[in-house]
């Protein structure tokens, strides 16, 4: 087992966690925080392979680094949108739930235009 | 086994631990909390797996501003912590979502125990075509030169991020001026880092930016140092961030993706292709574009993390 | 080592620069009308869109005369190191659909996000959001890299979710943070199975996927969880949970988008996967399972729609319905236990149902945003006498309503009978009963929205606020495509077996549209709200006395599934069924290596 490998592993475990916790973490602020934990693990996988083709010189495949870090940055713009309409709904709502408000139908009445 | 291997896996456990403990523990500021430790962690692991631009950004970008954005938030929703236990699912949920996302995380750890050796690899491939470009860090190259259609359309990301989220606040001014937070204590600690630290921080970022093209390093990481930079200065007061209205904003805003369609169509327009460089001004276009990049990555960034604190 | 060589069929095609301008002019268009604001995005936004229609129809122009497929390299770099863009005739058309409805959505959202004095927050972001989603999908359709395609769902998402709150209510909120997060969750997932392909075979070009991809474990399941993370953006039951709230909360022209436009986007990535990335991989299971998910969606979605007490609920809801039947041709397509391509001719359905969805869904959801600012609501046991007063948007969406119940010369007409042929040529009989069921559940709210707005009403009604005609006009016109596009010569950009259908506008094939019409109306008697209407029916005590039980067991039923509806659409359980149907699809493809 090299340590490639060690990390890969990590990655799918921090998937798992993540995965759990986006699940089951009460409040759209936990979720979001274990979305971040998910996307890292993704990228820590893609990591781990392009460590793995490490050649020409190169510490690593130089391809999957650079989608990391573009990556990166698009998981960082969704959290400040998700952040942007959580504080927002607090605001306007006093409380940060995604439960919906009655059960069996989707909520109060909607608009048309 | 040998020490070095020994770290690693020491290394990677640790990460798990911090992981699950980010997201097992009740508090939302104190998951927030852990979760910048292991980012900072996570940009550790990078440094162990050869990939320093990626130990940069992710320590910049995906533990720095992320947690600075998800601190201010966990602030600001400190009142809703204890209704939102009562949302916690019940016990036959959880260990459901357990069994699921265990099988999901075996199956992706059979995935990564398979995969093939040697491993299939671009890395010749981009130090065949180097040239093309003149620049020294593969990474930008593929960046800017190979797949920059990738990151036009990123730009383009940020910018749709922004107005998003400026989309979402209200047209009204609430009147919410005089929040004690956003006043710092001009002769505070954070006041004096303020003054202290920004111009440092920009020559940092802007060494940053030109060391890219032949070191790790690159527009994404000079933006976000930039940034945060920025961001300091708004945080201790000194400044205000300019409203949306502003034209100089707006135009910083959209410089970075214009600049890099005008070279784009300028390669369409010279009969290459969209997206070409010419051989013979490859390195300064790429320079420019980078240049254009980094002004609108650290104003669009400064103002997504330093959204949820003021009006715009 | 032979991953190194390039491809060498990966040449840019005469005209190809038509596919880079296809994406630049949109984002052109953002750019400047987030520098410019004020007054200028509307004129902006205005001169982007014939410019946008005008490349789409010189695309469609430049592939009949290549026949084959355009090809571009992006900055002249051949993959597996660059990204192409390649456009086939799927591609294109759906190109020419997205232009045209993103069109007329523009010339009807006009009135209402029109700049009036200094600039004004809603119209801004409408106008650049609209912008960005043409430049989105027309990536979407085009891009030839997992990657690109990635960052491209990214863009589609970001631009769709805050059209959904644009009112800034709480509820409207709600549900965009509820929408952003499961696409989130969506795209967490596709962009594993990325990883993984990367990994094992070092390119994410499409093309030169599909020559070395085969069926070891770790690819299935990469598959896998792409499926699953693409179906939980098109909410394809019972990934459901974001829409009916998100569609029907926003504003009528942002439905018409979100419905029509959006959802096919990552359907369209579907259907590159399985066709051209891994064409034949999943397996037998995997084909079916998929199918019972649409014809799930189907049943459920239509019962539910009929139970609404919102137009716009209802018209959600359907949506719901009506992206399952987008799903049925899968098992068409590969036959049973086939590895190959067997039946083009249900690929073609599949494709002819989204663009007839899509022109068909952006007429109602305009047709119901007019009626409810002429009646400042939009409750449909409170629609009698609309057909009086908004006669042209009755129409229209009495038309759409056709047209997607399969009213000949529709494109669903086609669609269904191209997948019955598929169906009885590869012997599975059980999907000719879904396809021929599955009209009778969508007459069944056409006509329960259709029976109220047609009845006379009770007092003359007053319409709040002058309907433009113009706004009708767009709604008809969609409304009329989408019944016509059973004319329009599909042959050249799709493949349509020889002597598939007889003329549709033969009498037979009238006939066999009243059927489901029939059908539809004993569902919407059955299950439907009617509200006071049942005072005005004549002999009431015997038709109550007769229809009586029937309905009470049908409403036992369909309660019943509003509250399964309920339950699914909690974050938790939602969460649940991503990873039971990511499971499900691993083990179905693991199965059938």
């Amino acid at each position: 087992m090299s340590a490639t490998t060690v990390f890969g592993l990590c990655a799918a475990a921090v998937m798992g966690l993540g995965l759990y916790g986006l699940i089951t973490n009460p409040g759209p602020l936990r979720k979001i925080l274990a979305f971040n934990l998910l996307g890292s693990g993704v990228f820590l996988l893609f990591g781990v392979v392009a460590r793995r083709g490490a050649a020409a010189g190169f510490g690593g495949d130089p391809v999957p680094q650079a989608l990391v870090i573009t990556g990166i940055v698009v998981a960082f713009s969704a959290t400040a949108l998700a952040i942007a309409l959580l504080l927002r709904l607090f605001r306007v709502n006093g409380s940060a739930t995604l439960r919906a408000n009655a059960p069996g139908s989707a909520g109060t009445e909607p608009t048309g235009g | 086994m040998t020490v070095a291997f020994a770290f690693e896996v020491g290394l990677a456990a640790l990460l798990v631990a911090i992981a699950a403990w980010a997201i097992a523990v009740r508090n939302a500021f104190t998951a927030v909390v852990v979760f910048v430790v292991y980012g900072l962690l996570l940009a550790i692991v990078w440094v162990t797996l050869s990939a320093i631009d990626l130990a940069l950004t992710e320590a910049a970008i995906g533990s720095g501003l992320t947690g600075a954005l998800l601190l201010g938030a966990a602030a600001r929703l400190r009142p809703t912590e204890t209704p939102s236990t009562a949302e916690c699912p019940s016990a036959i949920l959880r260990l459901a979502a357990a069994l699921l996302s265990a099988t999901v995380a075996a199956a992706l750890a059979a995935g990564v125990l398979f995969l093939p050796d040697p491993t299939p690899t671009l890395a010749p491939a981009a130090a065949a075509n180097a040239a093309a470009t003149g620049l020294g860090n593969p990474i930008t190259n593929v960046l800017m030169a190979f797949r920059a259609m990738d990151t036009m359309l990123e730009k383009v990301v940020l910018l749709l991020a922004l107005v998003g989220a400026w989309s979402i606040a209200s047209d009204r001014l609430s009147g919410e001026r005089s929040d004690p937070r956003r006043q710092a204590d001009p002769d505070g600690v954070l006041a004096f880092f303020a003054r202290l630290l920004p111009p440092v921080g920009i020559v940092v970022g802007i060494y940053i930016l030109w060391v890219g093209a032949d070191h790790p390093g690159g527009a994404f990481q000079a933006g976000t140092i930039l940034a945060a930079m920025w961001l300091l200065v708004l945080m201790a007061g000194l400044t205000v961030a300019p409203p949306m209205s502003c034209r100089w904003l707006r135009l910083i805003l959209v410089a970075g993706p214009v600049v890099f369609l005008v070279v784009g169509l300028g390669g369409l327009w010279m009969g290459a292709a969209f997206l070409a460089y010419p051989p013979a001004f490859a390195k300064p276009l790429i320079l420019a574009i980078e240049v254009a990049m980094t002004l609108t990555i650290a104003v669009t960034l400064g103002l997504l993390a330093g959204a949820p604190e003021r009006e715009w | 080592m032979p991953y190194l060589v390039p491809d060498l069929h990966a040449v840019t095609t005469t005209n190809g620069f038509l596919l880079a301008l296809s994406l630049v002019v949109p984002v052109v268009g953002v750019l400047l009308a987030f520098f410019a604001g004020g007054r200028h995005v509307e004129r902006i936004a205005f001169a982007t869109m014939p410019l946008g229609f005008a490349i789409a129809a010189a695309i469609l122009v430049a592939l009949w005369r290549t026949h084959g497929s355009l090809v571009y390299l992006l900055g002249g770099w051949a993959p597996p190191l660059g990204v192409a863009l390649r456009a086939d005739g799927l591609s294109a058309v759906m190109m020419m659909t997205t232009a045209m409805v993103i069109c007329a959505v523009g010339v009807f959202a006009y009135a209402d996000f029109r700049t009036l004095g200094g600039e004004a927050r809603a119209p801004l972001a409408f106008w650049i959001l609209l912008l960005a989603i043409w430049g989105a999908l027309n990536t979407v359709f085009l891009g030839g890299d997992l990657f690109t395609l990635y960052v491209a769902l990214e863009l589609l998402t970001f631009a769709a979710v805050p059209l959904v709150c644009l009112d800034g209510r709480a509820e409207t909120l709600q549900a965009a943070l509820r929408y952003l997060l499961f696409a989130l969750f969506g795209s967490a997932l596709f962009l594993v199975g990325v990883t993984l392909l990367y990994g094992a075979y070092g390119t994410l070009d499409i093309v030169l996927l599909s020559h070395r991809i085969n069926a070891e474990p770790a690819t299935l399941i990469a598959a896998a969880l792409m499926t699953a993370g693409l179906l939980a953006k098109t909410a394809l039951f019972p990934l459901h949970l974001w829409l009916p709230p998100a569609h029907a909360g926003a504003p009528a022209a942002a439905s018409a988008v979100l419905s029509a436009l959006v959802v096919k986007g990552s359907f369209f990535l579907v259907v590159r996967l399985w066709f051209d990335v891994m064409p034949g991989l999943p397996g037998f299971a995997a084909t079916q399972l998929l199918a019972a998910l649409g014809a799930a969606a189907i049943v459920f979605g239509s019962v539910v729609a009929l139970r609404q007490e919102r137009l716009k609920l209802l018209i959600a809801y359907s949506t719901l319905a009506q992206i399952g039947y987008l799903f049925l041709m899968f098992p068409l397509a590969f036959g049973s236990g086939s590895a190959q391509l067997e039946n083009s001719g249900a690929l073609t359905a599949g494709i002819l149902q989204a663009v007839s969805h899509a022109t068909a869904k952006a007429a109602m959801f305009m047709a119901a945003g007019l009626i409810y600012t002429a009646l400042g609501h939009d409750r449909i046991t409170g629609l009698a006498g609309v057909g009086r007063v908004l006669p042209m948007s009755v129409i229209a969406f009495a038309l759409s309503g056709l047209a997607l119940i399969g009213l000949p010369p529709s494109g669903v007409y086609l669609a269904k009978g191209l997948l019955l042929q598929a169906a009885i040529e590869s012997e599975q009989w059980w999907w000719e009963v879904v396809i021929q069921a599955g009209a009778f559940f969508t007459s069944g709210y056409v006509l329960l929205v259709l029976a109220h707005a047609l009845a006379p009403a009770d007092a003359p009604i007053t319409l709040r606020v002058p309907i433009s005609r113009i706004r009708e006009a767009a709604a008809l016109t969609l409304a009329l495509c989408s019944l016509l596009l059973g004319l329009v010569p599909w042959g050249t950009y799709l493949s349509v077996p020889a002597g598939t259908l007889s003329n549709p506008l033969a009498l037979e094939a009238m006939l066999s549209a009243l059927w489901p019409i029939m059908g539809g109306g004993v569902l919407a008697i059955l299950l439907g709200r009617w509200g006071h209407r049942l005072a005005r029916v004549p002999l009431r005590e015997v038709v109550i006395a007769a229809i009586g039980p029937a309905r009470r067991a049908a409403l036992t039923f369909g309660k019943m599934f509003e509250r399964a509806d309920g339950a699914l659409r909690q974050w938790p359980a939602a969460g649940l069924s991503l990873m039971v149907v990511a499971i499900m699809f691993g083990a179905a493809m693991l199965m059938g290596r």
